[in-house]
């Protein structure tokens, strides 16, 4: 894992499309988790979508022309923190494959090297600590594909859990699996997809938690449609907006 | 051949979802698989360093495939293996054929080989009243039961115990329903005994050919591979081009990652390495070694650098084992010889995009498989790749079928995603509207498909944008 030996005195955040219109609140928790400690954060306004919908479903070129718009954005100097394993594992393992051969390439690796999901940021760069305010509670926790097998940040997400003194997290049996979502996978091969959820649903539901944590939107999308459906009534939560929740002061 | 647009999918793979004991079957037989190949790479440090070996000696191979193909079959013939080149599998079959009548021969035993499968070289001899048993235990079984392999490497895992008893009872004459392990055992071995010492010809697959030597390398757990390649007068074995490696040297940690990848051995029962028929004085082995080397689509492969990677494969099936798609709809499914992961990148590429292209589409795109391959081939990205090639523009495209499933619809629905995307003000006012209609918005298209399963998703009031640009947070 990259130790940043210092503090970042500016961030660029990237807030992702899936928060911009459907969890807003969790995208801003994760932002001021960064200016909370001391750290001044940008976000520049035109941003929009990392590009993987398109690069996932066989699109690259249209991929390319959003990618290249956020690489544009992001044009100084600072890390760029991800509130998501999936757009950041585009942004940073998937934007030098997808512009290979390409003029842009110098400046897309350029880019790629200083974004950093959440987790890590807070865990490595910021070192932070958290003060519980919370009741006590009963958790679980769903690994997203990319934060695990791309980003390998998932330790950070549940160090970050543990600090958490009145949060016990109670693991599932099969973290490791995917819970479905894939993009258009859901919507190509929608019985499989959904039987993976309802997989996943099954396996939150024998952990007894009363929360489910996520660190990636559309898993957290998939999943909670599903429990909705099924009148499962646990509520999931991004865990930037879990941990914004109970350490702030009100 | 099947029809043009080859088997349908979604279809199977409904069936095979509504099947409790199909699933129930699949679900413990992998999580096992999982289980034993976690105990015998314990060592995530090792394990990488295995996988990069493995990962260089095949790209060292394929990168001079055409050279190491002709040292194999110098080697080979200086041993006295006789080497037959298969451009289709109708050649090959053919190839077996004109061996099996040269020799007046009218019984044919099989050790496990998938390239057979690929063949259809049972229907092929059949059909030409020869009689071909399959060997291995779990051939042996899907074959009593006229069924194809659900799994390239336990070719009937999807059957429990008591489903094989049900058919060593109904289809092999005089047997009692036993649901008793060893006795299942024991009547197989009794039944392909007699099979072994009247076959005259036996015939295997190869896991690696070493170039160097002229040397076919086999591994196996129960003994009929051996048996099949030296009690029959007769040995043939068929393989894909692809199985080549350059050096005897090349095979040590080859093996460990086959063994350990596919099923959690440090090594197989049997590994047998097999360099010539019987020499005048020996006591045993065949009188003659065939070797048949296909190609069937496999050049073409080869001739792109990235999908390439695909020739990779040594066949272990441990991306099966850790598909979460194949671990729920098993292999049958997928309506091709080479199922899972792999098959979805194969498949497409040998039978056409047309036909397999599909097949694409049914992954989350996950990683798990390219987080086990022994081989390090990056599944998920050559699945990104067919999938561009599916819509691509004919003349760029390189896979067979390349463009066929370019269509309007898609072509201006992610062309309106691209403008979305690069103008925010569009993106702002999109956001908008959408959130108003919120629950309004028409179940149609996507929106249909996502909701047989889940709620839909609910747009926020105020969108991140205009949460930011509240709290007063810089844009610089």
């Amino acid at each position: 894992m990259p130790q940043e030996s210092q503090k970042p005195e500016k961030v660029y955040y990237f807030g992702t499309c899936l928060m911009d219109s459907i969890y807003p609140e969790a995208g801003l928790a994760g932002l001021k988790l960064i200016q909370r400690e001391g750290v001044q954060v940008i976000f520049p306004r035109e941003q929009s979508c990392c590009g993987q919908p398109a690069y996932n479903s066989g699109f690259p070129k249209e991929a390319q022309k959003v990618a290249l718009k956020q690489i544009r954005l992001f044009a100084e100097n600072y890390p760029i923190v991800v509130p998501s394993g999936s757009c950041a594992g585009m942004m940073k393992h998937h934007y030098p494959l997808l512009f290979e051969g390409d003029k842009n390439l110098q400046r897309v690796q350029q880019f790629s090297e200083r974004v950093v999901e959440l987790s890590e940021f807070l865990v490595q760069s910021l070192d932070i600590q958290l003060a519980d305010r919370g009741q006590p509670i009963k958790v679980t926790w769903h690994s997203s594909c990319h934060a695990l097998r791309e980003m390998h940040i998932i330790e950070y997400s549940k160090a970050l859990i543990r600090q958490l003194q009145n949060v016990e997290l109670v693991e599932l049996q099969n973290e490791h699996e995917c819970c479905g979502f894939g993009g258009t996978f859901a919507i190509k091969q929608p019985k499989i997809s959904g039987t993976m959820v309802a997989d996943k649903v099954s396996d939150i539901r024998q952990t007894g938690a009363e929360r489910l944590l996520a660190g990636d939107c559309g898993c957290l999308m998939n999943i909670s449609g599903a429990m909705d459906y099924q009148n499962v009534s646990i509520r999931t939560q991004h865990l930037a907006e879990f941990i914004w929740e109970r350490t702030h002061a009100k | 051949m099947p029809n043009d647009t080859g088997p349908n999918f979604q279809q199977n793979a409904s069936r095979a979802l509504d099947d409790q004991q199909l699933r129930k079957n699949f679900k413990f037989a992998m999580g096992n698989f999982i289980l034993k190949r976690k105990q015998i790479f314990s060592d995530e440090s090792e394990t990488e360093q295995l996988r990069q070996i493995g990962n260089t000696i095949k790209q060292r191979a394929l990168s001079q495939l055409p050279q190491l193909l002709e040292r194999l079959e110098q080697n080979c013939s200086r041993n006295g293996i006789r080497v037959h080149w298969a451009e289709t599998t109708a050649e090959a079959n053919q190839q077996v054929l004109r061996i099996m009548n040269a020799n007046e021969a009218n019984r044919l035993v099989k050790g496990k080989s998938m390239v057979s499968e690929e063949m259809g070289l049972n229907e092929f001899l059949q059909e030409r009243k020869i009689e071909v048993v399959e060997t291995d235990l779990g051939e042996f079984i899907i074959q009593l039961n006229d069924e194809k392999p659900s799994h390239i490497i336990v070719p009937a895992i999807h059957k429990n115990k008591q489903q094989i008893a049900d058919i060593f009872h109904q289809k092999l004459p005089d047997t009692p329903y036993t649901e008793d392990v060893e006795e299942l055992n024991a009547i197989a071995r009794r039944t392909l005994r007699q099979k072994f010492y009247r076959a005259q010809v036996g015939l295997s697959g190869v896991n690696f050919a070493v170039a160097e030597t002229g040397t076919l390398c086999l591994v196996e757990n129960e003994g009929n591979g051996r048996m099949s390649t030296t009690v029959p007068p007769i040995h043939i074995a068929v393989m894909g081009l692809e199985k080549v490696v350059e050096r005897l040297a090349d095979i040590p940690p080859m093996l460990r990652l086959l063994t350990g990848s596919a099923t959690g051995q440090l090594i197989t029962t049997y590994v047998n390495m097999i360099t010539s028929p019987r020499k005048p004085g020996e006591k045993d082995g065949p009188k003659e070694v065939h070797l048949i080397i296909l190609d069937n689509g496999r050049s073409a492969i080869l001739s792109d650098p990235q999908l390439r990677q695909t020739l990779q494969c040594i066949r272990c099936g441990t991306c099966l084992n850790h598909c979460p798609v194949y671990t729920r709809i098993g292999g049958h499914a997928y309506g091709f010889v080479y199922p899972g992961p792999i098959g979805k990148i194969l498949n497409p590429q040998i039978e056409g995009l047309k036909k397999a292209g599909e097949l694409a589409t049914a992954s989350s795109l996950c990683e798990a498989c390219a987080e086990v391959c022994p081989v390090k081939i990056p599944i998920p990205q050559l699945l990104r790749r067919l999938r561009n090639e599916s819509y691509t523009s004919e003349h760029l495209a390189t896979v067979k079928d390349g463009g066929c499933k370019k269509n309007l619809m898609e072509t201006i629905a992610w062309k309106g995603w691209e403008i979305i995307n690069t103008h925010p003000q569009i993106n702002a006012i999109g956001n908008k509207i959408m959130s108003r209609l919120g629950a309004r918005l028409p179940r149609i298209g996507p929106l249909k498909q996502w909701t047989r399963y889940r709620t839909a998703p609910k747009l926020a009031p105020k969108s991140l944008h205009q949460l930011v640009d509240e709290e007063g947070i810089r844009h610089e």
